[in-house]
């Protein structure tokens, strides 16, 4: 198959960036998309030109490292799925496909389709957390865990923190991403204790580190590689509402 | 310059050793521990949940790594399970039944105190990880529920679907983020260990660089501790992450630290098989599917191009069942993982290339129903069907063995320390547990008790005698060391020849898989040996490395991770030739029984080979330490899994 691949490249954080054309030819259609760019930057650096910078690490779609925007969809078209479990099968030969880095304000650029998102670990840091000091823990069966509790729980802990939800949200709405861990959490008895605390905290950074509100798009969910429902975002505001309540009650 | 290995192991039964240890350890008081500051390398299961615990105690802890945020920690990609001793299932496990299957799946090439001691914390690790908000599966009932795994014949297994890996890695990150909050530790992502840095013969600091910046910083400490992961990498094709590579751990061995056993590689029998040239990593399939999927391929090669579904029953073979029939599908890895190399050099493989086995699934979803088997494996099975582009509900998923797991590493001694003094090394990273062949859900439990319960014991045992020891970033050897990984990125820079990396890296890929991979012989690994040579003068000679060093360069990353795998496969190789023996993973043709399995040499080789570097160049061959393997509790056998 051939394609003709329109690439966002930028040298650094500061530099104005632009898509560059390039050529990629007789790709198997058992080739993933990474492994495309592989080649492509093979080519590059045969012909003396700076290979595409771009993040990857486990490829098989766990990881979250990968942050591609595709033809303007967070990690492409193949729904549920991170870029490298994208197959080039997936794609008509001759093609035309933009590739750019996920566009969120709160994930400044590093360099070509490289973006720091250090704002969701801060998130994270704000509360995402249950206060647990390795060796005081009780017997793991002393606290029965309903199993459908449990398997709610699993769902908005599959989440893989790339950050396709705030790419693509026109909002830059990392609501889903902070929705799921506060929903995690406050779902277990275990997190119970810091279940007002944990929210608002969290709120409060996702707010502070500039990302915007949700606005009921759902696009968040639609892009999302490891299926996190948006309902998760209703019970984020559930949470946050009772949590306010207790707060401004004096608890 | 080393004499004999000691690897202070307590005296004492077996059972008391780690309590009795415990007791006798040196502490460090709350008020003093602020004063020191520890350094550790990786953010995975053993480095993340190190780097927590040690926040949580009071050391100030500095946390390094290579990618982008600490969760994305290879450890994520672990899918299947946890080991632990709880019994929760009544059907006859026991703390004692976890060390003995550990070290017998090891065959018999790991210390008995240490394994012990695995088995001890494991229940502990269940405990803390429920606590922290891990969301294992439970039953109706609430409990906590558990499933077998390989090597095994009882239910001790704890998972969270098919993503255990990641949920524990998430609890640990979550800890560590409470802890980064805290300002106890100190993150520093998207940096990688260059060298490691010994003052009057202890591990005082390390040099690192910013991936993103291209930043060249000394980080002075009164321990180091290494969670750097293995090495599967170094063959190129493994289920191992891209950015997984050998480097801190090497770069400590070339600075005095042995390494031990470094021939000792897992295979894991079900990955997705290659299909293309230009593939850049392998697939795993969890280990679990074994549980419910059945392996086989047909009985005459003929019939390797037929459709499975055309292939009746009595012209399959079953060959795990055949073979092992007290395990049949849940054999061990090395042992599974052989079993289809055989049949495929057979010539009994299936699929492209003929290398592929089947992992059929419709008895189960006869039994159970698909139901059933999409909510105990679903995700799986839509991951191959991405892969693939196959339906693994309609026709069988086929299968085929790769790298997933080194359980060689750096040597420490029972207190997680290498020889080099305050330079300890926790999870896959050492060599400790798992001998020579690792069981499945074992890797999870060892990378946490290390970091949890093993190293906040040990650690305070060497600090105590080293307040006020560490030395100015501006010392001599901080200044050396430094210049010396200058002096290596201008010389990789300068190469300026046509190849890429990732040709040359391929190609030490291949020969490492055809000569030290999954069988091995003398004759192999000396050719091994020179080619190795030849491709290291080529990567010096004709290597590429475009950019310059004061930025992002990924092109400069990766070839300072392929100029140590370029060196490191040597002493794979070293090391295989060295081992006149078949053991677990290491499997020497010229030592097999009659029915070609392992044929250990338990008089000359019940031992720890651990290498000292001697210098560069050829003449340089490193140097062999054994640390003799003595057995007070098991009786050791032939593994039979029969």
């Amino acid at each position: 198959m051939n394609f003709l691949l329109r690439v966002w490249r930028q040298p650094n954080a500061k530099a104005r960036g632009k898509l560059v054309d390039y050529e990629a030819r007789d790709i198997s259609p058992n080739t993933s998309f990474l492994e495309m760019l592989d080649i492509l930057n093979d080519n590059l650096l045969g012909r003396g030109e700076e290979p595409i910078a771009f993040d990857s690490d486990c490829r098989e779609g766990i990881c979250g490292t990968c942050s591609l925007t595709i033809n303007g969809e967070a990690h492409g078209p193949d729904h549920p799925a991170a870029v490298c479990e994208l197959y080039m099968r997936k794609f008509r030969d001759r093609a035309t496909i933009t590739i750019e880095p996920f566009r969120v304000r709160s994930f400044p650029i590093v360099k070509d389709l490289v973006i720091d998102r250090r704002a969701l670990d801060r998130i994270v840091q704000a509360g995402g957390f249950i206060s647990a000091r390795a060796g005081s823990a009780p017997e793991a069966n002393s606290i029965p865990v309903p199993k459908h509790d449990a398997d709610l729980a699993m769902e908005a802990a599959a989440c893989i923190g790339c950050g396709a939800c705030a790419a693509a949200c026109p909002n830059g709405s990392a609501m889903l991403f902070t929705a799921a861990k506060v929903s995690h959490l406050s779902l277990l008895p275990q997190g119970n204790p810091e279940r007002v605390t944990r929210v608002l905290k969290m709120v409060q950074v996702m707010d502070a580190e500039g990302f915007g509100n949700c606005t009921n798009t759902y696009e968040c969910e639609a892009v999302c590689p490891a299926e996190i429902s948006a309902s998760f975002i209703a019970k984020l505001n559930r949470e946050y509402a009772r949590a306010s309540l207790r707060r401004s009650a004096g608890e | 310059m080393i004499g004999s290995l000691d690897a202070k192991i307590p005296h004492g039964p077996l059972d008391q050793k780690w309590r009795s240890h415990r007791d006798h350890s040196r502490l460090v008081s709350p008020n003093n521990r602020r004063k020191f500051e520890i350094i550790v390398v990786g953010s995975g299961l053993a480095g993340g949940s190190a780097a927590a615990t040690l926040g949580e105690l009071g050391y100030r802890v500095r946390c390094f790594c290579f990618q982008d945020s600490p969760r994305r920690a290879h450890s994520i990609a672990a899918q299947g399970g946890i080991n632990a001793a709880k019994n929760y299932q009544n059907d006859g496990d026991s703390l004692y039944r976890l060390f003995h299957d550990t070290i017998k799946g090891g065959d018999f090439r790991s210390r008995e105190a240490n394994v012990y001691r695995l088995a001890e914390v494991s229940n502990q690790i269940i405990d803390q990880c429920v606590e922290q908000g891990v969301p294992f599966a439970r039953e109706y009932g609430g409990l906590l529920a558990n499933r077998s795994f390989g090597g095994a014949q009882v239910s001790r297994t704890f998972y969270a679907r098919g993503q255990t890996g990641q949920q524990l890695l998430l609890g640990c990150y979550q800890a560590l983020c409470r802890q980064i909050a805290a300002g106890t530790v100190q993150m520093f992502p998207h940096t990688e260990m260059l060298d490691l840095v010994i003052v009057d013969g202890n591990a005082k600091g390390i040099i690192t660089r910013s991936l993103r910046s291209g930043k060249i910083h000394k980080h002075t400490g009164d321990a180091v501790v290494l969670a750097t992961g293995g090495y599967g990498n170094v063959f190129y094709l493994s289920t191992n992450a891209r950015g997984c590579n050998v480097t801190a751990t090497y770069r400590a061995y070339k600075k005095g630290a042995l390494f031990a056993n470094p021939s000792f590689t897992q295979i894991h029998p079900t990955c997705i098989p290659q299909s293309g040239e230009h593939q850049s990593k392998l697939t795993l399939m969890s280990e679990s599917l074994r549980n419910d999927g059945r392996v086989w391929v047909p009985k005459r090669k003929e019939d390797r191009s037929k459709p499975p579904g055309q292939i009746s029953e009595t012209e399959r073979d079953y060959y795990l069942e055949r073979k092992y029939p007290s395990y049949g599908n849940l054999a061990p890895r090395d042992i599974s993982s052989r079993a289809a190399k055989e049949v495929c050099d057979e010539g009994r493989g299936v699929g492209p290339g003929g290398r592929g086995v089947y992992l059929d699934f419709a008895d189960a979803i006869k039994r159970l129903g698909e139901n059933v088997i999409r909510e105990r494996y679903g995700n799986l099975f839509e991951v191959y069907e991405k892969i693939t582009g196959e339906d693994a509900y309609k026709v069988p998923m086929r299968i085929y063995p790769a790298v997933h797991y080194t359980m060689g590493g750096l040597w420490v001694d029972y207190n997680l320390m290498s020889n080099v003094p305050g330079l300890f090394v926790i999870g896959e990273a050492n060599f400790s547990d798992h001998g020579a062949n690792r069981l499945g859900a074992s890797a999870l439990m060892q990378g946490l008790a290390d970091g949890y319960f093993i190293l906040p014991y040990t650690l305070p045992n060497y600090l105590a005698g080293q307040m006020n020891k560490r030395p100015s970033a501006d010392s001599p050897e901080f200044q050396k060391a430094e210049s010396e990984v200058r002096a290596r990125i201008k010389k990789m820079l300068d190469i300026d020849g046509k190849r890429s990396l990732d040709s040359i890296h391929r190609e030490l890929g291949l020969l490492l898989w055809d000569k030290c991979g999954m069988s091995r012989h003398a004759k192999g690994l000396r050719e091994a040996l020179q080619k190795l040579s030849e491709l290291r003068e080529a990567f010096w000679r004709e290597v590429r490395v475009p950019g310059n060093d004061e930025d992002f360069n990924q092109s400069l990353e990766r070839a300072g991770r392929v100029a140590d795998f370029l060196e490191f496969a040597d002493l794979m190789c070293t090391d295989a030739l060295a081992r006149n023996e078949s053991c677990g993973a290491h499997f020497r043709e010229e030592h097999q029984t009659p029915e070609g399995e392992a044929l250990r040499d338990d008089e000359k080789h019940a031992a720890v080979f651990a290498w000292e570097f001697q210098g560069d160049g050829q003449l340089a061959s490193p140097k062999l330490h054994r640390e003799p393997l003595h057995f007070e509790t098991v009786h050791l056998t032939q593994r039979s899994y029969k």
